[in-house]
């Protein structure tokens, strides 16, 4: 925001609450309430005016108070931010992020607890990143508000605590990019956001197993590194998607797709994919454990793909 | 809070009787059921008095009246005097030939699409003409409209050449949008018509940001900017959330946008009063604290009235005001639609109060230009759509190498392939063979 004065942020709460994770925080202490503005509780018509604000110059970042909240926006964000630049002909860009916290938290209850990476997949027009760490939340916020495609920046709402040391000098990641977490040579591990934290703690366990996971962090959903995914593919031939989408048409699905697709012949075993079950995520937190894909189940997939 | 002193309520300009529309006004309360349209003089007068019984604005700004009616009634007294028109000479041959072009463009449109040269849904705007011009002719170029799928005339209106918009029906690549967006979605960055939309209510937002991005422009980035973005939407869009969300927005904000509505009673075969509960839109304006005027949308001086007073409160920085328009459209709602649900008798009353025949009397009645001059634009305007059809024959279709093109506006976003190499530097990007 500094260095660009167009940029500028709305959503709900984001000025003088500072966010509802206090993403925000202090930022319309420094830059008004203008350039953080406060927005009434209307995701369509905010995200709608953040698209019209982008048409005309500005470089909108509308937060999502959870994301699944952005569902009243998929108007918007799937016919305006997606379609416009084709449909002008190329005549108006919309760099614009659409970001906010998502995923399974703790015991949220089902509709603050979606996944909307895979519903906005399909979308033409987008892309769409996850973070994972602070020091990708970064460089990937950075790319893409410098971006000028739409972007749609999914955070997690239980990643917000962690603590890291990242660099002092400007860096930018790439939004086009997945993120070597382990190299390894047994199995390719292929994972996003939170699940990302579990398959590290499987990992563990697999180690003092005499196993030698690859974990690839995908961070970009939309559209898939093959480059990195197939090296690795080449490499392993065994790959488990771990991922904290429903089962059905979620990111998994869609990375298994373009895997068989395009490296069929270098997997020794099927693809294995590890999702959440396809319930609304109940309250009871032993259901909700189950829902998601656990570290055990993880290492059991592991075990089992390696035989 | 937006109800300063400033705003005042302009009533229904019907009705004060004017020597325009006082034969109109029995006929019409003959033909249709009182309640059912609110276009007649006695409503006119029902309006008023309803005004002052619930909307507070009304009641602090009843003896305002507006100013079309004063003039009008100074040219009852003196019609000779060329000083009490509403518009100069130079103006009136603008307006004339601006509704003249909406008008004669969408019949060959009608045209074309009959003998199968453009396809899909083609919505027409023929009737509507004076809204288009009464208001987008006092625009500057950097001022935004944005509009929704009855486009045609709204980008016409705004400058955008007539080659570029029928090239763009005919989904050629010399379109105002390369082809790419058809007729419902004409946009164009060196004339700031910012679409276009298919779905109703969808632009609103868009118009709202686009006015955002005015303010914010003044207020942060401190430049001179005094640019406001009209919305051009109908009747059925009124009963949307996004255009109520909008409403709240821009009044609290005080974004520089002018709310139009072109009310033509129908959204396709819904009638208006059968999907609202409180027909009169104009009233929820000063719901969300910004003025509501309804207006003539058959007449463009009235209209233009409307709109300059409209337009200068928000460039002044005064904030939005919403328009309502009574309008109709000749045609059904696309050119699919059988049109057999409205009364042969509404269209048959509305086809005698063509705004383009009005104006056209109005000019010659004043004295403001000649009978030939009228006929030497209609000749010219005829030249100029029929060169707009020529050209767009003339222009190429697509190449397979466009439809790639324009998704995303920095191409690495179709991502890294297997070969680490962007997609899009792949030959067959360009080629638009690539599988991405």
């Amino acid at each position: 925001m500094d260095r660009d004065p167009r940029v500028c942020v709305m959503g709900e709460d984001v000025g003088h609450y500072g966010g509802s994770y206090k993403v925000t925080k202090g930022l319309a202490d420094k830059y008004g309430d203008l350039r953080v503005l406060d927005t009434p509780i209307a995701e369509n018509s905010f995200t709608g005016m953040a698209v019209g604000a982008a048409m005309t110059g500005l470089r909108p970042i509308v937060e999502g108070m959870n994301m699944g909240f952005l569902l009243l926006a998929f108007n918007q964000i799937s016919d305006n931010c997606g379609m416009l630049h084709y449909t002008s002909g190329g005549q108006f860009t919309i760099p614009t992020v659409i970001r906010g916290p998502g995923g399974v938290g703790r015991q949220l209850g089902a509709e603050h607890s979606q996944r909307l990476e895979s519903y906005f997949q399909s979308i033409p027009g987008i892309q769409m990143v996850a973070c994972s760490t602070p020091y990708n939340a970064k460089g990937l916020m950075k790319a893409a508000i410098r971006s000028e495609n739409p972007v749609v920046l999914f955070e997690h709402v239980l990643l917000y605590n962690l603590k890291e040391r990242i660099p002092d000098e400007e860096y930018v990641l790439s939004l086009e990019e997945a993120e070597m977490v382990r190299p390894g040579e047994h199995v390719t591990i292929l994972t996003y956001s939170r699940m990302r934290y579990h398959v590290m703690q499987a990992a563990k366990t697999l180690v003092n197993k005499g196993y030698d996971p690859e974990v690839i962090d995908i961070r970009s959903l939309k559209p898939f590194d093959l480059y990195t995914i197939g090296n690795s593919v080449k490499k392993t031939h065994r790959v488990i998607i771990v991922e904290e989408c429903m089962r059905t048409g979620g990111i998994g699905a869609s990375l298994t797709a373009a895997i068989n697709e395009n490296f069929h012949d270098y997997l020794d075993a099927p693809i294995v994919c590890l999702s959440s079950q396809d319930v609304p995520t109940p309250y009871a937190g032993t259901l909700e454990e189950w829902t998601v894909v656990q570290p055990a189940q993880i290492v059991a997939a592991v075990e089992q793909i390696c035989r | 809070m937006a109800c300063s002193a400033t705003t005042r309520i302009i009533h229904n300009p019907l009705a004060i009787s004017s020597s325009r529309s006082a034969e109109k006004s029995d006929f019409s309360c003959k033909i249709l059921s009182p309640s059912s349209f609110w276009g007649s003089a006695s409503l006119g007068k029902k309006l008023l008095s309803v005004n002052k019984a619930i909307s507070p604005i009304s009641r602090r700004s009843a003896t305002v009246v507006a100013v079309s009616d004063v003039v009008k009634e100074k040219k009852l007294k003196s019609s000779s005097s060329v000083s009490n028109l509403l518009i100069t000479k130079e103006e009136g041959l603008v307006l004339y030939e601006d509704m003249v072009l909406g008008r004669a463009f969408e019949d060959m449109c009608a045209q074309m699409y009959y003998r199968g040269k453009m396809f899909g849904f083609v919505h027409l705007y023929n009737g509507q003409e004076a809204v288009s011009t009464g208001f987008i002719k006092l625009l500057k170029k950097e001022d935004c409209v944005v509009s929704t799928y009855r486009d045609h005339v709204h980008a016409l209106s705004k400058g955008v050449p007539a080659r570029q918009v029928m090239s763009e029906l005919f989904g050629k690549t010399t379109g105002c949008c390369r082809g790419q967006g058809g007729s419902m979605h004409m946009f164009s960055k060196e004339h700031n018509v910012l679409g276009g939309f298919a779905f109703i209510g969808e632009g609103i937002p868009v118009a709202t940001g686009a006015a955002f991005t005015s303010k914010y422009k003044r207020e942060v980035l401190k430049e001179d900017c005094d640019e406001v973005t009209l919305a051009f939407f109908g009747d059925g869009t009124c009963n949307n959330g996004q255009f109520f969300e909008c409403l709240n927005m821009a009044a609290l904000w005080k974004l520089p946008i002018v709310f139009v509505v072109e009310n033509n009673l129908w959204a396709i075969g819904m009638s208006h009063l059968r999907a609202t509960s409180d027909p009169e839109i104009w009233k929820k304006g000063p719901a969300f604290g910004m003025p509501g005027v309804h207006v003539d949308g058959m007449d463009v001086l009235k209209v233009r009235e409307v709109a300059i007073e409209a337009v200068g409160r928000a460039r002044r920085g005064e904030g939005p005001t919403l328009v309502e328009c009574e309008t109709y459209r000749f045609r059904g709602h696309s050119l699919a639609d059988p049109d057999e649900l409205r009364d042969p008798a509404e269209k048959a009353h509305y086809a005698t109060r063509d705004p383009i025949t009005a104006l056209k009397k109005y000019i010659l009645e004043n004295k403001l230009a000649s009978e030939a001059e009228l006929k030497a634009i209609e000749k010219k305007i005829d030249e100029v759509v029929e060169d707009s059809v020529e050209f767009a024959d003339k222009s190429p279709v697509p190449a397979r190498s466009q439809l790639l093109e324009n998704v995303f506006a920095d191409p690495r976003g179709f991502g890294i392939g297997p070969d680490g190499k962007y997609r899009c530097e792949d030959p067959k990007f360009t080629e638009g063979t690539a599988q991405v």
